[in-house]
């Protein structure tokens, strides 16, 4: 779940009223939001890096707010504040406009057929007459960063490039070359490097060296030129120093590039959606591109029936309209019947049926608001056979004087075949392809080894000790096993099926476990009991 | 010490508390147990013992609990007492015509007592000396001095030494200061010399003859320890287990099949209307299997609609619109829910005529995440499912009331929340009465359309569902903090073998 921080005195002067912590903490509860922390950039420096390097720095209060994974549109303080202003009646939701620049042409990205090989889409906009203050560009910046980690997936299915248009001249153009022909100065660098200096100047780079591996082994890298050959941006790597934003930066050209045109769409629609307020014409970007329907709104049509019957209310047309209307959802009563008409607006790109629609009108509602009822299925229990004859056979066993131990499921390649004497390829475990230590390399192919490991790290325990496991083992196929000592183990057969085996554990395998008292195990399969 | 009386064999110190009331009986003031020990010549402990048989029968005694400092020879300080400092036994060893530095070093008192036999200037080293460094006596005689006055002390007379030699030999090991815990004892109101014995044991024979009738008992001591029985222990994690289960089977939910750690993405994920960007299919949250790597196996024409209402949407929704991918969907995973389990129940039951069902299944699920106190890369998932036609939000809520309320939870609030396959997405919060606030208890929501119809359950039929994990209210239930106390080889067996019963409404 994404967290968003925000200066706590700015959202409340955004929301146009102050709120007790714990009045904000319930607001958010009823949104679906979670107030997470409450903290100031002192507080968190002071934290992670001690006391002398916070210092100087700000004790201006944060507020951390946790945001579900799929509104993107919550994840600044204008999103933020608008969700809340239209949830709280303050605020009719703005409609998101797409005009075409007053005098001139729209500008055109021309996208060369090279890019199919690495990153095929690309799409672009610009905001115009932007007013910046210090404020609204940290937030622009750290709503780029907050959908690269999220909906980009780290700028692997998506990267933005935000631009100051004066700077440069379109058409642009987004194309792939080899590294070597890729040459530019880049974001805060003083001097050129060719793509290959780039990808090892950024190797030890904390941030970017992250995003290498997106395009590191391709042929070619892609890169956006404006009609000068003036670089733009080597997405998802690094934007050229030449067109960066500032403070003073009056019209915006911002490109998504991606391998997902989906998500390339969505992002570009967050950027403008959430930023045109600061338009001279408010909600009002340019978008620079006809390939797709941008800022697309549409429509839905469902009855309040569907509404009423999901969510266990019994509601009237129009105040279900109302209701979506407060959450970002336009809707009225179209008088056909008990008919609802939904526009989702370009910043709802979360809502794909009808059940989300529904989700957003029980929101609305207030969940706690809800009657809590029965419902009338009838049905008769059973229990899994093998887990009814677990519990059974648990019970008899402690009753028997053992104790249950409770192991790991995943363990080392080591505990199930050279300790218990056996080679790996004999054991015909499942093998992990990415396990991050050595002890999730297998799942178990015996409950032993977990015994002895439980064993071993008792060994201050009076003896004698009596363990039991009974859990599911993972096998690709049945085995026979040399683990225990010779002479001294006997095969369990039931009914002329071998079930498993018990014995005196060989000492080899008592040593490999450091232990040294002698250990004898029982091991069987219950499921031929059932 | 066990929570009987003293029994018939320590009782034959009678003799040790009759002596202990003659010694009382003379002096009027009290007298120190020590002391008695002493003169009596017995171990301190066994006048403590009779003491507190004797304080267990009445006012027969009265005795106050004393400390007092004195000071003991450690191990090396007795020795020095028998042998002599290692210095003088240095000086000791060195023959008149000299001894090779090299043989000295030898000795067990070697090292240390050359250094401080040099310091006390008794012994020099010759290092030109031709055959190798060898040591030879300064002076004629020495005086052990440390021997000397760790053998005053040995015989109780402290006294004679100043402080700051007790506490130079302290320094040095050789001595420690010990506190002692005596009784100071006085007559009781009920004094008497003869004490009449108690019977500890209601005997057989006793109830047969009727003898018990004439005999005094020995009262227990509630106070004691008592005795473990010994006998074998269920884990506390599976006794909440149990606990969880029955109260399933109680509210009619029959249990799923969850004996298959090993699942593939497609019933994991893809079933679910799960995209396969999704963060949760990242190498860095599940675990892949390299060994089988891939799963073969799948309904084909069901595949064929999950794959169209991901890429294409379809039954209603827009879908995710993206390049939808058989090899992502085949690769074999650690099962990271149970609700992979119940996505193949609910696809097992579309293919039926539609009966309405309760499921629920408690087992382990694996999340290859970063570790900590409360997390480990698995752990076990509880989960409940209804499906009826026309089950609303309400009735979650309500069936989720029900459930809390035999775990002894009643103040439930719920959370609008977001999960790939459910919507609505509730969390559920309960008030803490210790904490005073509202904490997360579990999860839930209805399943997406976009999940059962691909499946081909009915239209009008809905799908609730909830999950929690049974590690967090177990180590609620039973007071521990850090997740590898409880589960995996770690854990100490004592915890096990002292975890009480579990009741989860009281």
């Amino acid at each position: 779940m994404p967290t968003v921080g925000v200066k706590r005195d700015l959202l409340f002067k955004a929301l146009g009223r102050t709120y007790t912590d714990e009045e904000f903490d319930e607001l958010c509860f009823e949104f679906g939001l979670e107030l997470d922390e409450i903290t100031s950039e002192k507080e968190i420096i002071s934290r992670e890096q001690g006391d002398s390097k916070a210092s100087g720095a700000s004790d201006i209060i944060l507020y951390k707010i946790d945001v579900p994974a799929n509104r993107y549109d919550l994840l600044c303080l204008e999103g933020l504040v608008r969700g809340l202003q239209v949830f709280k009646n303050k605020l009719e939701a703005p409609r998101y406009r797409r005009v075409s620049p007053v005098n001139g042409e729209p500008q055109k990205l021309i996208i060369t057929k090279e890019t199919a090989a690495v990153r095929p889409f690309a799409v672009a906009a610009v905001l115009r007459n932007i007013t910046f203050t210090q404020e609204r560009y940290d937030s622009f910046i750290e709503l780029q960063e907050k959908l690269h980690q999220n909906i980009c997936r780290k700028r692997s299915l998506v990267a933005i490039g935000t631009h100051d248009l004066d700077t440069i001249s379109g058409p642009f153009t987004y194309t792939a070359k080899a590294p070597g022909d890729i040459c530019f100065r880049p974001l805060n660098q003083t001097k050129e490097y060719t793509a290959t200096q780039l990808m090892s100047l950024y190797k030890t780079d904390s941030h970017l060296r992250h995003y290498l591996h997106i395009i590191e082994d391709k042929p070619v890298y892609p890169v956006i030129y404006d009609s000068n050959g003036i670089v733009l941006s080597m997405p998802p790597i690094i934007n050229g120093d030449h067109s960066k934003i500032t403070l003073k930066t009056k019209n915006v050209f911002i490109e998504c590039t991606a391998t997902d045109v989906t998500k390339a769409k969505i992002v570009l629609d967050m950027m403008v959606t959430m930023f045109s307020e600061y338009c001279s014409q408010p909600f009002t970007p340019f978008k620079v591109l006809l390939v797709f329907q941008e800022l697309a709104y549409r429509t839905e049509r469902l009855s309040s029936e569907f509404i009423n019957c999901k969510v266990g209310i019994n509601e009237s047309t129009e105040k279900i309209a109302q209701l979506l209307t407060r959450m970002c959802l336009r809707s009225r009563a179209t008088g056909v019947g008990d008919e609802i008409e939904v526009e989702i607006p370009p910043t709802r790109s979360d809502v794909i049926h009808a059940c989300d629609i529904m989700e957003d009108a029980a929101v609305a509602y207030g969940f706690n608001n809800i009657t809590r009822t029965t419902p009338r299925t009838y049905t008769v229990a059973h229990q899994f056979p093998l887990n009814k004859l677990t519990e059974l056979l648990r019970q008899d066993l402690a009753a028997a004087g053992f104790t249950e131990a409770l192991n790991f499921a995943l363990c080392s390649q080591e505990d199930i075949a050279d300790k218990l004497g056996k080679k790996i390829s004999e054991t015909k475990a499942a093998h992990i392809s990415n396990p991050k230590t050595a002890e999730f390399q297998v799942a178990r192919t015996t409950l032993l080894p977990g015994l002895l490991k439980t064993i071993a790290a008792n060994r201050k325990m009076p003896l004698p000790l009596k363990l039991f496991e009974i859990s599911d083992v993972v096998l690709q196929d049945e085995t026979k096993d040399p683990t225990f000592f010779p002479g001294r183990c006997a095969e369990i057969f039931v009914q002329g099926k071998s079930v498993g085996r018990l014995g005196v554990l060989h000492p080899d395998v008592i040593n490999r476990f450091e232990l040294t008292m002698p250990c004898s195990a029982l091991e069987m399969d219950v499921e031929p009991f059932l | 010490e066990t929570i009987f009386p003293l029994n018939g064999s320590s009782m034959a110190d009678t003799g040790v508390v009759e002596a202990l009331l003659r010694r009382v009986e003379k002096v009027d003031d009290g007298v120190d147990s020590l002391e008695v020990a002493t003169s009596l010549e017995l171990d301190h402990q066994v006048i403590v013992g009779a003491v507190k048989s004797l304080q267990a029968v009445g006012d027969v005694i009265s005795a106050e609990l004393r400390s007092s400092k004195h000071w003991e020879l450690t191990d090396e300080g007795r020795e020095i007492a028998e042998h002599g400092s290692h210095e003088a036994r240095v000086f000791g060893s060195i023959p008149v015509e000299g001894l090779p530095q090299s043989e000295l070093m030898k000795l067990s008192f070697g090292k240390i007592g050359f250094s401080k036999a040099m310091s006390n200037k008794w012994i020099r080293l010759d290092k030109a000396h031709e055959g190798g460094p060898r040591i030879f006596r300064t002076v004629e005689s020495i005086e052990d001095q440390v021997r000397e006055k760790l053998l005053l002390l040995q015989k109780g007379n402290a006294s004679q030494l100043e402080e700051k030699e007790k506490n130079e030999l302290k320094k040095r090991k050789l001595l420690s200061e010990v506190t002692v815990k005596t009784y100071w004892i006085m007559k009781g109101n009920s004094f008497s010399t003869t004490v009449t014995k108690q019977e500890t044991e209601l005997t057989a024979e006793m109830i047969t003859n009727g003898s018990w009738k004439e005999k005094k008992f020995k009262p227990y001591n509630f106070e004691a320890m008592g005795v473990a029985p010994d006998c074998g222990h269920l884990h506390p994690l599976m006794k909440v287990r149990t606990q969880f289960r029955q109260i399933f089977l109680e509210m009619g939910f029959t249990e799923m099949p969850t004996n298959n750690f090993i699942e593939s993405s497609f019933w994991n994920f893809d079933s679910l209307f799960q995209p396969q960007q999704h963060p949760a299919r990242d190498q860095h949250d599940t675990f892949f299997l390299s060994d089988p790597a891939l799963a073969h196996d799948f309904p084909q024409d069901y595949l064929e609609r999950v794959k169209k209402v991901h890429s294409e949407g379809g039954f209603g929704s827009q879908g995710y619109k993206y390049d939808w991918k058989i090899e992502e969907a085949k690769k074999n995973i650690l099962r990271t829910h149970t609700t992979a389990v119940s996505a193949r129940m609910l696809y097992k039951l579309a293919q039926q005529k539609f009966t309405p069902v309760k499921y629920f299944s408690i087992d382990r699920v694996f999340r290859n995440e970063t570790l900590d106190a409360t997390h480990l890369a698995e752990f076990h998932q509880i989960e409940g499912v209804v499906a009826d036609y026309g089950l609303t939000l309400g009735d979650l809520m309500g069936v989720l009331h029900q459930f809390f309320t035999k775990l002894g939870i009643t103040k439930l609030r719920f959370k609008p929340a977001y999960n790939p396959y459910t919507e609505p997405s509730m969390e559920v919060f309960s008030y803490h009465e210790g904490l005073k606030k509202w904490v997360e208890v579990g999860n839930s929501g209805i399943f997406r359309p976009e999940m059962l119809l691909p499946m081909g359950l009915p239209e009008d039929v809905s799908v609730i569902a909830w999950g929690l994990s049974l590690e967090r209210p177990t180590m609620i239930k039973y007071g521990i903090n850090n997740i590898r106390e409880l589960v995996g080889h770690k854990v100490n067996l004592q915890m096990v073998y002292d975890s009480p019963i579990c009741r989860l409404d009281s």
